[in-house]
């Protein structure tokens, strides 16, 4: 199962890689989302999976709870994070009337 | 945003009260089964968010005439404030008691800070998810 | 009791109660209030001249980051209090003369704030024993320098005065701080007291001499020794009152205290004895020579000013010497010449501020400072004019006046160096008396220009802004008073050399006070028919002559003309600095966010990949894992299959939903993972995300089919997947690598603890509320910043609806 969810998460990451790279700043952002995902992925993968009950007192031998609470504070601020960007990128477009990342470059010297 | 759709305004009133129930439910539970401050603000937040998309934004601010701002500034000092109130008490800022009380009629209750420290999570989070939506959509 | 270090933190505390009283009180001039703040000082400090001339030294400490050593101790001793006073008595002084110097149209507000600032950091380099403590002080006063030298920032010489000043201080200050770093690691403390104790064990450590040559770096650029002097005549463009007190009297001394503080540690040493007393001979002749072609009378004061700091420092070279010699008679006589340092620093601080002050007064009352305008004001300014002839004469060492006496002890400690036979003395030596000599009789020919040119000679009233006439009698006040401590010391010299310098050289050669030797000296202006008596004669000769054949030598100059100078090699390197930069930059910040991301993402690749295999760290010993349901198959790989497919959405709802299937997919396999925390707020979460990116939506375009060239195409996707294979075999790799064991089993305990039985929300909200706090704080954060993005511009609209 580790690996699998590794592996997942690579391939999330491909997607994302490549997203960012793109001109479009609507991709750019849906590639920040995924890299979080990945990122969740990835941190829930090295703390061993399913080796417990889930992380309740009195359930079992719970698996390990660190990651979860991690994930949990990256999952609300990954909201934040794709909020705030795609105000800027729509607040960009209105402003300059583009969302194309080679269009926005602005003057030499700036 | 204007939708003129009587069932799904039908269920959307019926639902939201389910959403909300279901709110405050996470929200008290999340200290022993799954649930908190995040989940239950979040669940509270999507509840509002449904209203404002069957509804129009001016009706819903007519009956809740809140200002979302306020409500996240105010969990914000809410989380932050316990940190300092335990430095009045002469612990370590952020540190949380609990302790257990016997009540008429309920039985033995636990009390603890935490309730207080999350409930400042779950009214940032309200407050600033509803904040961004309606900021959004209300932009010309 | 810490009323010390109380007395550092005084000016600052008026620094920030000035702006205060600036707005309320308007009837008053603000600098009335000001002025008791260096007065209370002064007459503090001066209670406490009996304990410290008995020999005792004051030390006081506030701790301040006690778990790396770094405290701030106040130390007094005979040096710190000598700094001290001048700081405090000169800082009086001039505030009193800026009263009338500034009119109240001008932000007094922030003059006495950045001066109150200076003060402050002033006394806190004299007086901190810790040098990491020093060292923010140290730049302090250079910051607050700046800030003062731009005061009349719409000026462009000011700025850039200011910027030249900034620059060349906070670069050997930062020197300054490598070589305090250094002796920091030698001796193992951050106190200056115990690094003077200790010097014994580290003078034969590799980094002894880098350190000596880096603290010496920072001191000869705070006190303008050359080749660092060229920032002083620039900085000549701030008031003349701070050029009186931080360019003459105190801020260009603190190189000269540091020199004189560390001498116990590195004094003794060949390479401190010839840099310090080299570099200081030399900017003597420097200074003395270009302060004679100035014709702008501060100018010629800044180049003075050059000159005589470097008189001084080769002072404290000279006597550096009688530590290498160690405690003898013979090496007694070397420790003169630190003596006369001494001595010499505060009547330069007397004199100087003086004429500063003059030339103050006499800009302000004809509007110019050029001597080839000024002439004939003897009669129009006769106080003036008496004050500045003791000024200079005290300046060109004659009698009866202070100069006069530090001069002779100057020339009469050159004349001993000759006699030495270490460091190469026997040889070179006799070089230090003759550019001494030559030196002093440039000071004599600018000190008689400065006078003559002022106010001797034709009137010239058609060439001046007004009419020549006395200032308003308080601003002749302070002038005054430095005017008669100039003969004061002449005839009294001796009240000083015991009570401040003598306990002051005690703090300069521990080693010999504690052999019970007596390092103090009686000053006396007869000395007989000896030699320095005949030099100060020939001074005088050779000056009246050189002066009187002016434009017979002054050809001289054109060997050294402008375009060759110091000056201009610093514009040039700082230009070149800045156009090679900005083309070097352009070259590769494209203002193309793929490019960056190219950048990052290569790095990434290279190095982290290349960390990987390069250590062989790819040898994975997967753990045991756990079982794959049919229906986890089922879910990782369609996952995966979305993922793929948003690659080729054509259109944005497509790619939200996609994005939301992922979305929900983790949700799921948080589920199966065993959180069920995790997949209750990724629901709710992904629903509300991808209702904000509907909203957003509304106002976003379509997205269109980017038109990237094929090869671009292959290059992002070549990347892409180069990134992920790293990722993905580092992520594997890190999983058969467990260098530590889990800490979970702490939070096992969550009932106990935090009495929760949810192990994850104690974490949050208890274990780790920290983190959870700051959290809440950013999301507010995030919140407000959207509001603002979106209401701002509703507001400029607003706005201009106003203007039309």
């Amino acid at each position: 199962m580790e690996t699998l969810v590794t592996i997942l998460a690579g391939v999330l990451v491909t997607v994302a890689t490549y997203l960012l790279l793109s001109k479009s700043l609507i991709r750019v952002i849906i590639g920040t989302a995924i890299l979080t995902h990945a990122a969740h992925l990835l941190i829930m993968v090295l703390a061993e999976l399913k080796t417990g009950t889930v992380p309740i007192v009195g359930e079992g031998d719970p698996v390990d709870p660190l990651p979860q609470a991690l994930i949990l504070t990256s999952i609300v601020i990954g909201f934040a994070v794709t909020a705030v960007s795609l105000v800027l990128a729509y607040r960009t477009y209105q402003e300059i009337g583009t969302d194309k990342l080679d269009e926005l470059r602005g003057e030499p010297d700036e | 945003m204007k939708i003129n759709n009587i069932i799904l305004r039908t269920v959307a009133k019926l639902v939201f009260f389910i959403i909300l129930t279901l709110a405050v439910y996470l929200f008290f539970a999340g200290h022993n089964s799954p649930g908190g401050g995040f989940s239950g603000g979040l669940v509270l937040a999507s509840a509002l968010v449904l209203l404002f998309i069957v509804y129009d934004i001016e009706t819903i601010q007519k009956g809740l005439p809140i200002d979302f701002k306020l409500v996240a500034a105010f969990g914000a000092f809410l989380s932050v404030g316990t940190g300092f109130g335990a430095l009045v008490f002469g612990a370590n800022f952020l540190t949380q008691a609990f302790d257990y009380f016997d009540i008429p009629f309920f039985g033995e209750i636990e009390l603890t800070t935490v309730t207080i420290f999350e409930a400042g999570v779950a009214l940032a989070v309200v407050g600033v998810v509803v904040t961004i939506l309606l900021s959004i959509s209300e932009d010309e | 009791m810490s009323t010390l270090v109380l007395a550092i933190f005084i000016p600052f505390l008026a620094a920030a109660i000035i702006p205060f009283l600036y707005k309320y009180i308007k009837n008053i001039h603000v600098g009335w209030f000001v002025i008791l703040v260096p007065t209370g000082l002064f007459i503090y400090l001066a209670s406490l001249i009996p304990d410290i001339s008995g020999g005792e030294a004051i030390v006081q400490t506030i701790n301040w980051i006690p778990s790396y050593g770094i405290n701030i101790t106040a130390y007094l001793d005979g040096l710190s209090l000598t700094l001290a006073l001048l700081i405090s008595g000169v800082g009086a002084l001039v505030i009193l003369y800026s009263i009338y110097y500034l009119s109240l149209k001008e932000p007094i507000g922030t003059f006495y704030t950045y001066l109150m600032l200076f003060m402050g950091a002033m006394l806190g380099v004299v007086m901190s024993d810790n040098m990491l403590v020093l060292y923010v002080f140290w730049e302090l006063t250079s910051i607050s320098s700046f800030l003062l030298i731009a005061f009349w920032y719409q000026r462009k010489r000011s700025r850039e005065g200011a910027k030249k000043s900034l620059i060349i201080t906070v670069s050997g200050g930062i020197s300054m701080l490598v070589g305090f770093i250094m002796i920091g690691a030698m001796a193992n403390t951050w106190s200056i007291r115990e690094v003077i104790a200790e010097v014994a064990s580290i003078s034969d450590h590799a980094l002894f001499i880098p350190a000596l040559l880096l603290v010496l770096l920072g001191a000869f650029t705070k006190s303008a020794q050359f080749p660092f002097h060229i920032w002083l005549p620039d900085a000549m463009e701030a008031p003349t009152p701070v050029s009186a007190y931080l360019h003459s009297a105190t801020m260009v001394k603190a190189g000269i205290y540091l020199v004189a503080r560390f001498t116990p540690v590195f004094g003794g040493e060949a390479v401190w004895f010839w840099a310090v007393t080299g570099v200081g001979i030399f900017t003597l002749f420097w200074g003395s020579f270009n302060a004679v072609r100035q014709t702008d009378l501060k100018a010629l004061l800044a180049y003075s000013t050059i000159s005589q700091l470097g008189m001084i420092m080769s002072m404290f070279g000279m006597g550096s010497a009688a530590l290498h010699l160690g405690y003898s008679d013979e090496s007694m006589v070397y420790t003169g010449a630190t003596f006369a340092a001494l001595f010499h620093l505060v009547n330069h601080s007397t004199f100087k501020g003086a004429l500063f002050m003059v030339v103050g007064v006499v800009d302000h009352s004809v509007g110019t400072r050029d001597i080839r305008r000024l002439g004939g004001l003897i009669t129009l300014m006769p106080i003036t004019f008496t004050i500045a002839t003791i000024g200079s004469m005290s300046m060109a060492g004659l009698p009866p006046f202070n100069g006069f006496l530090s001069k002779e002890m100057f020339f009469i400690s050159t004349l001993d160096i000759t006699e030495a036979s270490f460091f190469g003395l026997g040889t070179w030596g006799i070089i230090i008396p003759i550019v001494a000599w030559i030196a002093s009789v440039f000071t004599f020919v600018y000190s008689t220009v400065f006078v003559v040119k002022t106010f001797l000679g034709p009137y010239k009233e058609e060439k001046l802004e007004h009419p020549a006439h006395e200032p308003k009698p308080g601003m002749l006040i302070s002038p005054i008073v430095l005017g008669l401590l100039v003969i004061i010391f002449f005839f009294v010299p001796n009240v000083i050399g015991k009570n401040l310098i003598t306990p002051a050289m005690s703090g300069i050669f521990p080693t010999f006070a504690a052999e019970g030797a007596d390092l103090g000296t009686d000053i006396y202006a007869w000395h007989g028919f000896e030699p320095e008596l005949f030099m100060t004669i020939g001074v005088v000769l050779f000056g009246a002559l050189l002066f009187f054949s002016r434009k017979y030598w002054s050809g001289i100059y054109n060997l050294f003309p402008e375009k060759r100078s110091i000056n201009v090699f610093y514009g040039f390197v700082l230009d070149q600095m800045e156009d090679k930069s900005t083309v070097i930059t352009n070259k590769y910040m494209t203002r193309y966010l793929r490019d960056y991301m190219v950048y990052i993402f290569a790095f990434f690749i290279l190095v982290v990949g290349g960390t990987f295999i390069y250590t062989e760290a790819y040898q994975f010993t997967l753990p045991e894992n756990a079982t794959i349901s049919v229906f986890e198959w089922l879910i990782v790989l369609s996952m995966m299959a979305t993922g793929i497919t948003i690659l080729f959405a054509q259109s944005r709802l497509t790619a939200i939903v996609l994005n939301s299937i992922l979305g929900f997919g983790i949700a799921i396999l948080f589920v199966l993972l065993r959180a069920p925390d995790l997949a209750l707020t990724q629901t709710v979460i992904e629903a509300v995300t991808t209702v904000l990116f509907l909203v957003a939506y509304y106002f976003l375009p379509e997205l269109e089919k980017e038109n990237t060239s094929k090869k671009t195409k292959s290059i992002n996707l070549f990347i892409s997947i180069g990134v992920g294979v790293v990722f993905t075999a580092v992520a594997l790799g890190v999983q058969g690598n467990r260098g530590f064991d889990t800490i979970s089993g702490f939070f096992e305990n969550s009932y106990e603890l935090a009495g929760g039985n949810n192990m994850v929300n104690a974490i949050l909200g208890d274990f780790r509320a920290f983190d959870t706090m700051l959290e809440v704080v950013v999301l507010l954060i995030a919140g407000i910043g959207i509001y603002t993005m979106i209401r701002v511009k509703a507001k400029k609209e607003s706005d201009q609806i106003e203007d039309k």
